[in-house]
């Protein structure tokens, strides 16, 4: 899932200093799986926003509305009748949710209430990890389910770099070295053999880096 | 409520944002829980409340939780008294202040 957390406070409040009126809008994906967006998140943030306010001898009116998702536009279209009433709208969604909740309602003025940080798991309660950068060619099927694009520092496809230290990446102590548990995995699987095997060069053209990236399901479109 | 555990951070921010000058949350001993970690959850969500608290400006030391046994009488009425101390010497809340100031604005426009 996407895994984001809550902006500080004070930005915003900054965003939205000089509304009087404000929608915060929820998602009932994953920002709520990672307790950042979700409903309760926004009332949360609803009541610390009015307190805030108050705090300043202000008022500041708050509507609060979680929707299903916000990058589908059926879910953002559920808004619409009531969108025109606030000055501003603070979603509490993931950048993409955002982003396309901006796009839909142009007249009025969206801000993000979160950060948007990666595409993680939680490894327990409380603890959510990266695991994955999208970047379009998984080899996961070649390194025991471990990607080392992700989770070796250096995104090395053939084995540890000379700073993998007792099973710890060099940048940090608490970093596993992602080679260290592919071969761990590998020897699990009796399956060591395939790490004498060299990756082929990777296609990097399927990562962000050559630019914003779409799909097209003709088989799906209307 | 039937324990600590089933107290969330919006229970909290609501009654400050109600007015109140102070709130603290009473559970069971650390280890007695009668749902045994329910007081730990409960401790948790006290303490992010109190940043929360911060990060506005109304003051985490306004929230407070304690943990005594059930049968702890004499416990709970020295508790109290502690509250009632720190929260008159703290003042009244600045969002009550701002509701009365509302309420009387309000007020006067009727007279």
């Amino acid at each position: 899932m996407i895994v984001a957390e809550r902006k500080p406070l004070d930005e915003i409040i900054g965003f939205i200093k000089d509304c009087k009126k404000i929608l915060i809008v929820g998602c009932n994906e994953c920002v709520t799986v990672c307790y950042a967006g979700g409903k309760k998140e926004v009332a949360i943030l609803a009541s610390a926003l009015k307190m805030a306010f108050l705090k300043e001898g202000k008022e500041l009116e708050v509507k609060e509305v979680t929707l299903e998702r916000q990058c589908d536009q059926e879910y953002l279209e559920e808004i619409r009748d009531i969108v025109d009433e606030y000055d501003a709208i603070v979603s509490m969604a993931c950048g993409v949710g955002v982003q396309f909740m901006a796009e839909k309602y142009q007249s009025i003025p969206v801000y993000p209430a979160l950060n948007t940080l990666f595409m993680g798991g939680a490894e327990e309660m409380g603890v959510w990890s990266e695991r994955c950068q999208g970047c379009g060619q998984c080899i996961l099927g070649e390194t025991a389910g471990i990607c080392p694009i992700t989770r070796c520092a250096k995104r090395l496809l053939n084995g540890p770099c000379g700073g993998s230290t007792q099973g710890h990446c060099e940048i940090n102590k608490d970093v596993p070295c992602a080679w260290q548990l592919i071969i761990d995995r590998l020897k699990a699987l009796r399956r060591l053999d395939d790490y004498d095997k060299l990756l082929s060069i990777k296609d990097w053209s399927t990562e962000r880096s050559g630019g914003p990236r779409k799909i097209v399901r003709e088989d799906l479109q209307q | 409520m039937p324990c600590t555990g089933r107290v969330d951070v919006i229970h909290l921010m609501e009654a400050f944002q109600r007015g109140a000058d102070g709130v603290y949350v009473v559970g069971c001993l650390e280890g007695e829980c009668h749902y045994l970690t329910g007081n730990l959850r409960g401790k948790k969500r006290v303490l992010y409340t109190k940043q929360l608290l911060d990060e506005i400006g109304v003051g985490g030391e306004r929230l407070e939780m304690y943990n005594i046994a059930a049968s702890d009488g004499p416990r709970f009425s020295e508790v109290a008294r502690e509250m009632d101390e720190k929260i008159r010497a703290l003042g009244p809340s600045p969002i009550k202040t701002m509701l009365q100031k509302i309420h009387v604005d309000d007020l006067s426009i009727h007279v």
